[in-house]
Parts: C-alpha cells; structure tokens; sequence
C-alpha cells in the first residue's frame, strides 16, 4: 500500500479547486454539484448588487440582505414560528386523513378488479377538477376553523397516492399472488406482504407529489379564512405591503417541501431497501 | 381468487380440486389422484385444450416426473393440482394424512420469491401465514437454510442473490412448509448446466431427509431419469399421457455416478424415444400455425 502525507494530499486538494483545467477534467459528476452550488449564489450576488445600485425596483425586489433582516426579526418575534407551526400541524393532519383512506382503497382496488371497474371513472372524473377551485366548497362545508385546511391538504394528497397505489399493485408480478395464494395467505397477510410491500416503491412516488401538492394547497387555504399560517403571513403581508415578510413566507415553505423531499428520500432508502443499492 | 381477478380467464368454468382428509394414511394408497382432467382455455377466437383427459395415480413418497415438450401444458397440469387454476372436467384429489400441514407447496417456474423480504423471511413465508409458534419456524427455517446453504445469506435480499441461490430459497421455502405434495415446475431450467447438477445433487439430498411425495415437472429427459422413481411423458398439444416409465434406479443416487452407468444412457434413450415424435409434432403445429 503506498501511503500519502497529509501534505501531499492538502496540496492536491489546494491546487485542485484553483487550475480551470482542473476545473475541466474533474469528474461530470462533481463539475454539475460545483455549478450546482455557485449559480445560486452568485444570483443572490448579482441580486443584492442590482437593489443597491438602485436598478431593480426594491418595492418588488427587496435586497435579500434587506430580507434576511426581516427573517431575523419575525424569527426572534415568535411570529414565524407560530406561522409555520400552524401550517405544520395541517400538513401533517392533512396527510394522515388523506393519505392513508389513499393508501388502503389504492391497494385494494389494485387487488380487486371489480372495485377498480366502480372507482376508476370517479377518480378520473374528478381528478382534474383544480383543488383550489372546491376551496369555497369546502368553506362552506367545514367552515373557517382548521377543519377547512386539513380537508383541502387531504384532498390534494389523496389523489396521488392512491393513484400510484393502484398503479403499484398492478406492477406486482402477477407469480408473486400466486405464491402468496399457494402458501396460504389470506387477504390482510395477501395486502400486508405481497401488495404493500410490492406497491411501495409507486407508493413512495405518490406520496412525494403529494407533499408538494399539499404545499400548494395549504398556501391557498390559508389565504382566505385563516388567521394563522405561512399561507396567511403571505396574504397578511400583501395587504400591508410588508414585501419583505412576504419573502419570508415563501422562503419558508421552499425550505419546507425541501426538508420534507429529503426525509423522504432517506424514508425511501429506509422503508425500500430492496431498491436501495441498486 | 385473487390472481385471477387480476389476469385469470374469466370465463373458465369447473369442478374444484378437493382435498379428501384421510385419518390412517395406507402405504399402497394413491398420494395423488388425478382422473380424466381435461382443461381448455377459451380465448378471443378459439377453445384450446391444454390438458386432455389425464389420469394419474401417484404412490405416497413418490418422486413423480412429467416431462414433455414446451407448450404441451405441464404448467397447466401443475397449477391446477396445487389449486391455482380450475379444470375444466375430471377430478384431482390430495389426500391429506397429517391434519394442519398445508396441502401442497410449489416451487415456481421463475423468478418467484419476493424482493422486499430477505431470504430468511421468504423461507419461513409458509409457516408465517399459517401463525406456527416462533420457536419452530426459527427451527424448520434454520434447518432448511442449512440444508441449501443459504445460513450465510439469511439477511440478504433477493437481488444480491445469484439464479441459483433464488432458486434454492424457492425449494428451501416449499420444504420449511411441509406441505403433503411437493410441487416443482422446471425449478432449474434458467440455470447453467453446473448449477444445475449441483442443485439436482442439493435436492436429492433433502428429499432423502423426509421422502415427500413430489410431482417435478421438466422438459429436460436427463432432469427426469436424473431425479425421479417414474416418468410420465406427454404428447404435445393437446397434453396427453403418452407412456409411463418407472425408473429402477437405487437411491440415495449421486447424480454424477448414476449419469455414468449404461442403464442411465439407455433410459435416456428409451424415454428420448417416446420424446421425440412430440418434439417433432409440436414444431410441425407449430410451423402450421405460422
Ligand atoms: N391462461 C391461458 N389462456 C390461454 N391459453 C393458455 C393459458 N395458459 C396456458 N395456455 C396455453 O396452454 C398451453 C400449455 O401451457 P403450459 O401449461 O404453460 O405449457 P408448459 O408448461 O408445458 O410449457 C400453451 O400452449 C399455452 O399457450
Ligand atoms: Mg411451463
């Protein structure tokens, strides 16, 4: 084995990130993840330039410097947190009410075909009816309180996982049901270990749309008849023009959908390991 | 039921295969019986008789094979004792002597065990569903794990298994079962001629342990003596029974040694006999069709 000093290798790495051939030659890989990261930041440069310099319009385009002061602020206040939380608890409610009645009629529709033959053409029917046009609906229905938010969440998690349920069940390899049939598996063990486990990796898919759909929808419910929420904050911040706060609001709920992206991710690795290494 | 909601043959009809319980297990009496099965399949266009008028009587701890052409309907045959599949007239009947074993176990033709369980899980599927105490399955896993040389591999999973080694987590989950038939439908057709052997030797072996009654399904003549106490060949399309060997082979048998001795080679060529007017008929059918 030869072995490499620390110096050796610090210099590598020194000389590595500084020569633009090196810059060319370092793997593709590598090379997107590098750009990956400058472009951004360099954006917020050019960003922060232009509002100083007076040439974009700063009622529209606050500096983020400008915006990470409001962050600060609203941070040490409690308001965001209180916002947040509140959008947090429907999310997560949301999910839970849509998402498992989802998962379960998802599956089992994959499995009986009758039961598909009856509830396809509702899902198709009404799957494409925009959710934020039923927001009315669902007011009058559930009222102003957190039962609104939480059915509306609901109902844009429900369609992509059960979707992708059924999906996934009808990707099973038909031999699999019969193994299950000839070793004696009766129907909770035939949904327990062939069709869920088998449907997961579709499931998993689903259930990442719908965190995103899920987003999108509480920022709309929240708008209109809440008093709390990252949805509100925004549509609060509108109305007093507080373009900064608005900002925050946005920048809060990117963070969230990509927190939630990446424990789903890591779920994924978890839950599916069978699909893991490949 | 389930598979055939999802791909079954709607319009299939038939009897039941009937498991017939039978208290004091005789040494002479049939293990299976098997009488006039016919089954057809109906498709868009046709009736297709994949099974004609079988009957077959196979002794308690008979290691019975069928072999026959491609196509000639021995899965068909299979699924239908192991009860996957509806005949369409005849009977089928397993006689059930240890009341709670399961009826029959099947070794499938293919890729059959599951990905997302790890290979002990998959041998110990059987016993799980039927809720055996932990204690045994742990027991009867461990020992046919063993026996297949799978202990090493217990927490694998499926795709960092090679052919071979699926195909052994397959037999060792029909055996953990211990089902009163075994059913085996080309277990070692997708493998190479040395993992073959070497399985054949494996099986051979294990089935010494507990002289199950097995119906082995296989289009490889050599499979068939290698393996069995008799033959049944079978005519292609419509599957029928052409002639039934019975193979004097004494056992326990190394696979290797027997493939050496003149009376292997000249079984061989017997039942290549009875073989070989199918083989042709089959593809004359099939070049009709064409
Ligand atoms: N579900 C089905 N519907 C229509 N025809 C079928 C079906 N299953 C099998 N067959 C036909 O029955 C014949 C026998 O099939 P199979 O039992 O799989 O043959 P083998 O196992 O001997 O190769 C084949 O010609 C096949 O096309
Ligand atoms: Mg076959």
């Amino acid at each position: 084995m030869t072995r490499i000093s620390w110096l050796e290798r610090a210099r590598v790495t020194m000389s590595w990130g500084l020569s633009r051939e090196r810059l060319w030659s370092m793997s593709a890989a590598r090379r997107d993840r590098l750009i990956g990261i400058v472009s951004p930041v360099l954006l917020l440069f050019l960003w922060e330039g232009a509002a100083r310099q007076g040439l974009i319009d700063t009622r529209f385009f606050p500096a983020p410097s400008t915006i990470l002061r409001t962050l600060g602020r609203l941070m040490e206040s409690g308001e965001l947190w209180e916002h947040g939380w509140a959008s947090l608890q429907r999310l997560f409610w949301g999910f839970l009410v849509g998402g498992i009645p989802a998962l379960v009629l998802g599956i089992v529709m994959g499995l009986y075909r009758p039961l598909r033959a009856a509830v396809d053409p509702l899902i198709a029917a009404t799957y494409p009816i925009p959710k934020s046009a039923i927001l009315p609906l669902m007011l009058l229905i559930f009222g102003l309180g957190e039962a609104s938010k939480i059915v509306m969440v609901a109902i844009g998690v429900f369609y992509p996982i059960c979707i992708n349920a059924v999906a996934g069940v009808l990707e099973i390899n038909k031999i699999y049901l019969d193994v299950g049939k000839n070793f004696g598996a009766s129907r909770w063990q035939t949904f327990r270990t062939i069709a869920l486990p088998g449907a997961l990796p579709f499931i998993m898919s689903g259930v990442k749309l719908g965190v995103g759909m899920g987003l999108i929808l509480i920022a709309i419910a929240e708008m209109i008849g809440a008093k709390s929420g990252l949805g509100y904050m925004i549509w609060n911040a509108w109305e007093i023009l507080a373009v900064e706060t608005m900002y925050v609001g946005l920048i809060m709920i990117a963070l969230i959908g990509y927190l939630f992206s990446l424990a789903l991710n890591e779920m994924e690795r978890w839950i599916i390991p069978w699909k893991a290494e490949r | 039921m389930i598979s055939s909601i999802r791909n079954g043959t709607p319009r299939e009809q038939g009897a039941r295969v009937s498991h017939v319980p039978v208290s004091v297990p005789q040494e002479e009496a049939a293990k299976i019986s098997i009488r006039n099965l016919t089954k057809t399949f109906l498709t868009r266009d046709r009736i297709f008789t994949a099974v004609d008028d079988i009957s077959l009587e196979i002794q308690a701890g008979t290691f019975f094979m069928i072999v026959g052409p491609s196509g000639c309907g021995k899965t068909t045959l299979l699924r239908i004792v192991a009860g996957l599949e509806k005949h369409t007239s005849g009977s089928v009947e397993v006689v059930h002597s240890h009341p709670g074993c399961p009826g029959n176990s099947m070794v499938f033709q293919g890729d059959s065990i599951f990905p997302w369980m790890t290979v002990w899980d998959n041998a110990a599927y059987g016993l799980k569903m039927r809720n055996v105490p932990k204690r045994q399955i742990r027991e009867t896993v461990g020992h046919y794990l063993d026996r297949t040389g799978l202990t090493k591999f217990a927490n694998a999973y499926p795709h960092q298994l090679s052919g071979g080694m699926k195909q052994r987590v397959s037999i060792a989950r029909a055996f953990a079962n211990d089902p009163e038939v075994l059913l085996m439908d080309e277990p070692f057709s997708a493998l190479d001629e040395q993992n073959k052997t070497l399985l054949q030797e494996e099986l051979l072996r294990i089935w010494d342990e507990t002289k199950k009654t097995v119906l082995f399904i296989t289009h490889s003549v050599d499979e068939a003596v290698t393996l069995g106490d008799k033959i049944m060949v079978m005519t292609a399309h419509p599957g029928r029974t052409k002639a039934i060997v019975d193979v004097p082979f004494a056992r326990p048998r190394s696979v290797l040694e027997l493939r050496a001795t003149p009376q292997y080679g000249e079984l061989v060529y017997k039942i290549w006999g009875y073989l070989r007017e199918e083989v042709q008929h089959a593809k004359a059918d099939a070049e009709g069709n064409a």
